[in-house]
């Protein structure tokens, strides 16, 4: 089994994630260079965090037309599992993978703190090994983290059971108050309609260690790399 | 005229169902600065492109379409000098 951390010119959460998944869970993961035009011989993308591309026009519209996004395009349309966190979130949403966009959060503050999520589906790679947890601490770093999407979109996305993560309190209530950036309905994190595109702004690549404040981020990659081998793992 | 370019502007609004926190802030610093009647504002953008021959019109707005706006969040207006 093998991952493929996405490197854009820009990104800076690619280290974090490659740890994450090197030394936290010690599994095969590689960086792939933007300008690389497939994914073969991996078994799942993950697009990391940063600025693509300086965030220039909007944050993913450019990094969306770079080279390996048609190939991570073509495979998760054939099934891989590809999880995108915050620009990379941003960066699924530009692409078409996922519905909605992200756009300036309320406060119009880059908002960088611990928030709790919680969990509103196992049905998808980053959630169906949790470990009985459903809801989780990690941190967010964002200026663009506001979820939008029109009521009709959010509402096939309630019904199709596509909303995966929620702000919300240390007890798994959603509130405003748990709401850091703004997002229509709480919404920290969606997948697509087949489940296999999952796209998050909260960090679990700056989670997945007690040094770094939350282990609960490893549940996540530790979820994925599950998904990918279940037989190995179990 | 020898080596004029054909200009066209291209401007990217929110809509207007999109909650625009960066007008509202900007309308609140106009009122404070004594702008007393000013109701709402939005930020767009503005993008100048420059052509040396006139752009296929089609290409022109896939191009807006899919690259300068999004259309979950924007809309666009094109317009010719």
């Amino acid at each position: 089994m093998k991952i493929a951390v996405v490197q854009f010119p820009g990104s800076n959460c690619d280290q974090d994630c490659l740890r994450a998944l090197r030394e936290g869970l010690r599994v095969q993961a590689e960086y792939l260079w933007h300008k690389q035009t497939s994914v073969f011989g991996f078994d799942a993308v993950v697009l990391p965090g940063g600025f693509s591309y300086g965030d220039y026009l909007r944050c993913g519209a450019i990094a969306r037309f770079s080279p390996i996004m048609r190939a991570v395009v073509r495979a998760a349309t054939e099934g891989m599992p590809v999880i995108g966190i915050c620009n990379g979130f941003q960066i699924l949403c530009e692409a078409g993978l996922l519905p909605g966009a992200l756009i300036r959060n309320r406060s119009l503050h880059f908002v960088c703190k611990p928030v709790w999520l919680r969990v509103e589906t196992g049905e998808t790679p980053i959630t169906a090994e949790l470990k009985g947890k459903n809801v989780l601490r990690m941190p967010v770093a964002h200026g663009e983290g506001s979820y939008f999407a029109d009521e009709a979109t959010l509402d096939a996305l309630e019904s199709k059971r596509q909303v995966v993560f929620r702000y919300a309190d240390e007890s798994g209530n959603v509130t405003p108050e748990s709401n850091p950036n703004g997002s229509m309905r709480n919404i920290a994190g969606i997948c697509n309609e087949a489940r296999n595109v999952v796209g998050m702004m909260p960090h679990p690549d700056r989670a997945w260690d007690r040094k770094l404040g939350s282990e609960d981020g490893i549940l996540i990659f530790g979820s994925l790399v599950e998904a990918l081998e279940p037989v190995v793992s179990r | 005229m020898v080596g004029a370019l054909m200009k066209v502007q291209v401007v990217v609004m929110p809509k207007q169902s999109v909650l625009d926190p960066q007008g509202v802030a900007v309308r609140n610093a106009l009122k404070d600065l004594g702008l007393g009647t000013i109701d709402s504002v939005r930020v767009g953008k503005f993008l100048e492109l420059e052509f040396k021959t006139p752009p296929d019109e089609a290409k022109l707005e896939e191009v807006c379409r899919d690259l300068l706006s999004n259309p979950v969040i924007e809309d666009y207006t094109i317009r010719r000098s």
